[in-house]
Order: C-alpha cells, then sequence, then structure tokens
C-alpha cells in the first residue's frame, strides 16, 4: 500500500511539474496579455569582456531586483566575433530576444531590415554626445553608453629627443608637419618603423580607423546627399590623393604594412615611437607609462583631424512581446551611475556629462577627458545607410590592397564599382 | 593506431552483389524481400541526413543562386535569372581565384601524396617504436586546421620562428621574407603549411593499402632476386592502384576546398594572391550579405568540382 502510495505521488508531482513548466512556456510566448512576458531576453557582444559584461549583468540585476521592474531581464553574451552571425541567423529564423546591442554604424542596416523598432524612451537623450545616438530616417533606433575615440600615443621623451612639438587639439600636426614628425623619430633609430597604424587589424577596424584619414583630406566612404553612389566621394582625386598618402607612410618605412598582432603592446615595448589607436588602450597605456605618455588628437589632412563615431548601442527589435518592459529597462540603464559603471569597464568615453562628473578620469582636468574632447570636435558618423556593411566590406578589401602595393585608382575605383551595383540592387536602399 | 592494422582483405568480394539464387522454390522470394526491406532500413538512417542536411540545401543553393536573395534584407525575394553569372564571370577577383585553387591544387596534389607514400613505406616496417612514428606523423591531422593557422601564423612573421631560423642557419646571410605579407610568398606559405597538416591522413590511407599487398608476392619476388626498387616498381605499385584513385580524387577535392587557412592567416590578401572560390562565397554570403551571389559562387565550384572528378574518375577507370 505504501509503495503505491509513493508511486502515485511520485506521478502526481511529476505531472504537476510537467503541467507547470508547460504553462509557463505558453505564458512566456504569447504576446496577446496586456503586460506582456514577465522575462525577456538580452543579448550582448561582450563574452570575451568579462569586466563589460559584469558591468552590464549589475545593471540588469539591480533592475530585476527594482519595484519598478515590468519585467525580469535574462542576459546572453556572445563572442564578439561571431555576435553579428547571431543576430542575423535569429532574426531569419524570427527567434531575435528583445534588446540587442548593435554595433553603430549597422543600425541604419538592422533598422532597414525592420529588425529593430524605434526607441521610445523616458530618458532624455538631448545631451549625449551625438554619436551615441543613432538614428535613421529621423527616428532613433540605438543608444549608447559611450563612444571611443582614436589618438596617437607617443613617449614625452621620444618626442623632445626628435625635436617634435606635442599636438594639441588647438594646434593638431598638420599633413607636412606629421611628415616632419616621422622623418625626426625615423632618424632616432630607436625602433624598425616609428609609426604603428594597426594595419595587421581586419573587419571593421580598417573602415573605422582609415577612412577618418580619407575625410579629413576631403573624400568620403559615399556621396552624402542622397547614400546612392560612392562614385566621386571615393575614387575621386582627394581620396586618391589619400591612398598616395598611406601608402606612402609605408614605402618610406614609417610604418609596416602588416603590423603586429597587439600594436598597443607593441608600443609598450618600445617597437613603434607614435601609436594611432583608440581611447580604450588608454587606461593601459597609462598605467604603464605615466606621465611619459602624451595622448594627442589625430593628424589634419586638410579639412581637420577626424575620427570615426559611434560605438556599440542598445537597442530594442520590432519582434519584442513586452516592449513596454524592454523600454522600461533601457531608460532605466540610462542613468548616470549605470552608464558610469559600464564605461568605467570597457574604457570609453561617457555619452553624457552626469555620467563623466562620476568617473574621476573624465571629470574637468582627469586624464581621460582629452578623448571626450576628441569625440566632441572630430568624430563623424560613419555614414547612416543600409548599405554600410557592405561598404565597409570593400572599403577595407581596398585599404589591404593598398597597402600591398595595389595601384590606389584602380583600387579605389572597383570598390565604387561594387558599392554602387550594391546600393543599385537594392533599390537605393529605399523602403 | 589500430586503423594501420588492417588485415590483408580478401578483394573486393565483399561488395559484390549477392549471387542470385536460382528460383527453385516458391518459398525464397519473402526472404529475399526481407533482406530489400532490411537492406532499405539500414540505409535509411543515412539517406534520411544525407537528404537533409546535403542535397535539401544544395537543391536550395542552386536555386537562390538565380534570384536576388539577402542575408538581410525587408525586400522581396525575385527571379534575376543569370545576373549573377554574368556578375560572376566578369570578376577579376573570381578569376584569380580560380587561378590560385588552381596553383594550390596542382602543387598539392602530387607533392602531398608523394610525401604520404614516403612516409606510409617508411613506417610499414616492423620494428620497436614504429607506433610512436606512426602518431607523430599523424599528430598534425587531429590538430583543427584553424590553431596550426594561428600557430604558423607567428612563425611566418617577419620575425617569426621560421625567418630566425633561416637566418641562424645560413649565419645571417638569408633574411627571409614577410611570407603571409608578400604576394609572391602568401600561396607557397599557404601550400607548405596545408601539406604539411594533412600528409598525415593521407599516409594512413597509403599504409592500409601497403598493408593489403599480399607479402607472399613480396617473398616471391625476393627468391627471384629483385631489388627494392624493382619491388616497389613491380609489386607495391600496382598493389597500391584503387588507393591511387581514392587519393587523388580526396586530395583534388580537398584542394579545391581551400578555405580555413585563408581565413585565419591572409583574409585573401595580399593583392588578391591566396583568395580562394569558397573564400569569395563565404565572403560574398556572410560579410556582403549577398546570398544569391555566394550561392551562385558554390554553384559554380560544385560543377567544377563534379567535372573534375568526373575527369579523375574516366582517366584512372579500370582499363581491361
Amino acid at each position: 500500500m505504501n509503495k503505491r502510495f509513493t508511486r502515485i505521488l511520485a506521478t502526481s508531482i511529476a505531472a504537476a511539474a510537467l503541467v507547470g513548466s508547460l504553462g509557463a512556456c505558453s505564458k512566456g510566448s504569447s504576446s496577446s496579455s496586456s503586460d506582456g512576458p514577465k522575462e525577456i531576453t538580452m543579448w550582448t557582444h561582450a563574452a570575451g569582456n568579462p569586466e563589460e559584461l559584469a558591468a552590464t549583468q549589475a545593471i540588469v540585476d539591480s533592475y530585476n531586483k527594482s519595484s519598478g521592474a515590468k519585467a525580469q531581464i535574462k542576459v546572453q553574451a556572445f563572442p564578439q566575433e561571431s555576435y553579428n552571425d547571431s543576430v542575423v541567423g535569429a532574426a531569419s529564423a524570427g527567434k531575435l530576444p528583445c534588446i540587442v546591442d548593435i554595433d553603430g554604424p549597422n543600425v541604419p542596416n538592422w533598422a532597414w531590415a525592420k529588425y529593430l523598432a524605434p526607441l521610445k524612451l523616458s530618458a532624455d537623450l538631448s545631451k549625449n554626445l551625438p554619436s551615441t545616438v543613432a538614428k535613421w530616417q529621423g527616428e532613433t533606433y540605438a543608444v549608447g553608453y559611450g563612444d571611443v575615440a582614436l589618438s596617437m600615443f607617443a613617449r614625452k621623451s621620444d618626442l623632445a629627443a626628435a625635436g617634435v612639438r606635442v599636438a594639441t587639439i588647438e594646434k593638431p600636426w598638420t599633413k607636412d608637419e606629421f611628415q616632419d614628425a616621422l622623418t625626426k623619430l625615423k632618424a632616432l633609430g630607436k625602433w624598425d618603423y616609428p609609426l604603428d597604424m594597426g594595419t595587421a587589424g581586419t573587419g571593421e577596424w580598417l573602415p573605422y580607423a582609415y577612412s577618418p584619414f580619407l575625410q579629413s583630406f576631403g573624400g568620403d566612404l559615399i556621396n552624402r546627399e542622397d547614400y546612392q553612389s560612392a562614385d566621386g566621394a571615393l575614387n575621386g582625386d582627394k581620396a586618391v590623393e589619400w591612398a598616395k598618402w598611406f601608402r606612402g607612410l609605408a614605402d618610406q618605412g614609417f610604418m609596416a604594412t602588416k603590423s603586429g598582432k597587439d600594436s598597443t603592446q607593441d608600443f609598450l615595448n618600445n617597437k613603434s615611437g607614435l601609436l594611432y589607436t583608440g581611447s580604450w588602450a588608454g587606461d593601459k597605456a597609462r598605467a604603464a607609462l605615466g606621465d611619459e605618455l602624451v595622448v594627442m588628437p589625430s593628424v589634419d589632412l586638410g579639412n581637420g583631424p577626424k575620427i570615426g563615431g559611434a560605438s556599440w548601442q542598445w537597442g530594442v527589435t520590432s519582434g519584442c512581446n513586452n516592449m513596454d518592459a524592454a523600454m522600461d529597462y533601457l531608460s532605466y540603464s540610462l542613468k548616470p551611475e549605470n552608464v558610469a559603471s559600464v564605461i568605467k569597464a570597457t574604457g570609453g568615453i561617457p555619452a553624457t556629462n552626469e555620467a563623466a562628473a562620476l568617473i574621476p578620469a573624465f571629470a574637468e582636468g582627469g586624464a581621460n577627458r582629452i578623448f571626450m574632447e576628441f569625440s566632441r570636435h572630430y568624430a563623424v558618423l560613419r555614414p547612416e545607410t543600409p548599405a554600410y556593411p557592405f561598404i565597409a566590406t570593400e572599403y577595407g578589401k581596398a585599404v589591404q590592397d593598398i597597402l600591398a602595393g595595389a595601384d590606389p585608382k584602380t583600387a579605389l575605383d572597383k570598390a565604387v564599382k561594387a558599392i554602387d551595383a550594391n546600393i543599385k540592387s537594392n533599390g537605393g536602399y529605399k523602403n | 593506431m589500430t586503423t594501420t592494422q588492417i588485415p590483408p582483405s580478401p578483394g573486393r568480394r565483399v561488395a559484390a552483389p549477392a549471387p542470385a539464387a536460382p528460383p527453385s522454390k516458391p518459398h525464397r522470394r519473402p526472404r529475399y524481400l526481407r533482406e530489400q526491406l532490411s537492406g532499405w532500413a539500414m540505409i535509411a538512417p543515412a539517406a534520411a541526413l544525407l537528404l537533409l542536411f546535403v542535397f535539401l540545401p544544395a537543391i536550395l543553393g542552386f536555386g537562390l543562386a538565380f534570384t536576388n536573395a539577402r542575408l538581410v534584407s525587408p525586400r522581396p525575394v525575385e527571379f534575376v535569372g543569370a545576373d549573377n553569372f554574368v556578375r560572376l564571370f566578369t570578376d577579376p577577383t573570381f578569376w584569380r581565384a580560380l587561378l590560385n585553387v588552381s596553383y594550390f591544387a596542382v602543387v598539392v596534389v602530387p607533392v602531398q601524396s608523394g610525401l604520404a607514400l614516403a612516409m606510409a613505406l617508411l613506417i610499414n616496417k616492423k620494428f620497436r617504436g614504429v607506433n610512436f612514428f606512426r602518431t607523430l606523423y599523424f599528430l598534425p591531422v587531429v590538430t583543427s586546421m584553424v590553431v596550426v593557422s594561428l600557430l604558423w601564423l607567428f612563425m611566418y612573421r617577419k620575425d617569426g620562428l621560421i625567418n630566425e631560423f633561416l637566418s641562424a642557419a645560413s649565419f645571417g646571410l638569408i633574411d627571409g621574407p614577410d611570407w603571409l605579407n608578400d604576394p609572391a610568398t602568401s600561396m607557397p606559405a599557404i601550400i607548405i603549411l596545408s601539406i604539411w597538416q594533412a600528409a598525415g591522413f593521407h599516409m594512413i590511407i597509403w599504409l592500409a593499402g601497403l598493408q593489403s599487398i599480399s607479402g607472399e608476392l613480396y617473398e616471391a619476388a625476393q627468391l627471384d632476386g629483385a631489388s627494392r626498387w624493382h619491388q616497389f616498381r613491380y609489386v607495391t605499385w600496382p598493389g597500391l592502384r584503387h588507393t591511387r584513385t581514392l587519393i587523388l580524387v580526396t586530395i583534388t577535392i580537398q584542394a579545391l576546398g581551400l578555405f580555413d587557412q585563408v581565413s585565419v592567416m591572409t583574409q585573401g590578401g595580399p593583392l588578391d594572391s591566396t583568395t580562394t572560390i569558397i573564400f569569395e562565397a563565404v565572403r560574398s554570403g556572410f560579410k556582403q550579405q549577398e546570398t544569391s551571389y555566394a550561392s551562385a559562387i558554390s554553384l559554380v565550384f560544385f560543377v567544377l568540382v563534379l567535372l573534375i572528378s568526373a575527369v579523375q574518375r574516366y582517366l584512372t577507370r579500370e582499363k581491361d
């Protein structure tokens, strides 16, 4: 009797558990209920960056515990290299999570593909750094906690030894001064190459790092009036001039056509005198070099120094079944203290002054304040068009070919032809 | 290495169809039917998986090649005829990829199979520690190509192991090139790495072939006073006939599908000197989101492999 009773009990518990979990499932996937599901998912590319992931997770935890939480947020982290593929794969399978992070320049592409919904946040974005708010066709689709800025690092003693002036925001190096500085630095004979531009980089680094030089020369990735053609912008005289200048840096022995894997480390190990890199390397370099480190703006090649704008940002997907909670979480996460904690972890530039005030390095007079100034003065957004991912690959290939010795005009013409064909075959990327 | 201990197989008899039984008694038919059924049942799982994961995607891919499908797009898919193929055949990068793959195959097929055969002959002996060498030669094969490529990436650098070695061995006379970053040396560098990585695999196949040759033939040859070279020429080489065909076809197909090394080490550069057909397909399909164009490249690749394999099968057919 006793045995039988146990069996009945076990069976009924199992059945109850099953029904319960099925119930939870159906609740989770129903979209008709007024307040939506109680748990929504958020994807981030930060799996390879424990500090950033921990900071994000901490915001999520505090939101989940807060009394006003409209849903429980669940974080899923991916490695950066496979993140975009995962989103695209999930989108074609109709399985996107509610909240995603997006590399800034990809926002128009995803908005055009209808992956993203326009943001309706209670937070005020008007005081954000412009490059942290991603807009397309008049609507805001994503917002970031911060940005990053490209800059030039050097050692004070090297510049002094070579007799080269320290560039400042008021007076950046001109093209001729840069040439002169490299010549003098090379003459010191301390390094194989005085300059490291991170030429071993691949993927998004290529357009992010080198299209600002092109823009400083007066060229661009695409004609920005209507975003329908790259002809004249990417293969005009200015662009060819840029390509020749860039290749010339290698020809004159100023930089390697393929640098080491880790440019920052090479610089710290005294393998290069000048390092062209992003603000993310600032803390590490300062920790190693202290007051020896000078952070300088990028070079003015004719139209003022330029740097790329927009970093990783957050958006809400159009298929989200609890839009309200997703928007609520994003608004919550944009509080200055939250932004500050993530920015501290990523080494970025905080999106707002309130957040900056909470980070000593970015407060007035702080060591990293200068990156904020760079971003404010020089940032150029990568073309806000759904064609950007395609433009980026073609431009990246052109850069690599030019470095490897291809004829600049031919390489750029080829990229223009491919970009124009792509835009045309997508109906001008108009909906 | 238990795989190498294959006993001499009794020829091809296993694969021959069961001799048709004389239909003398009527009760034999159901049994024949039952055998048929169990045969199909055994094929079924593999056939279903093949259909689902190989044939179906392949057919879909062929279809996509004639449309303007995109990886990311809100626009409906339209039929565009041969547009993708016209674009493909006017793209110099595609022709360069074709040239690179041919270059790779033409070098890798003879050198790798030759090296694998030499290695197999070396270790097809009975001496102490032979398993150690078998393992040693086979080791690169079980290491992932991505890992191997990452390691060789460091070795090939301007100040990498290979150049340091060249410099030390020549007392500083040879200043090695920047292997992967020079259009003249990038493809040879990838070829050397590929041969090193995959030769062990084909060594195993050669070894299986070698061990299927009857020892009596060698004894007879020795009695006739045949030299080592003559034994190889008149016993070993003819005995490896089927193995040879198998290896020729598999190496060729593998060579045509060159991708991992390029993706990890050179991204097709410098100046398209290492780009391949598969690399172009992946680049178009995933990085550039042009699914249909990538499908067109894949379709051309498929036809190419089919043609080459057919030609090889024809040339190595049984001529009796």
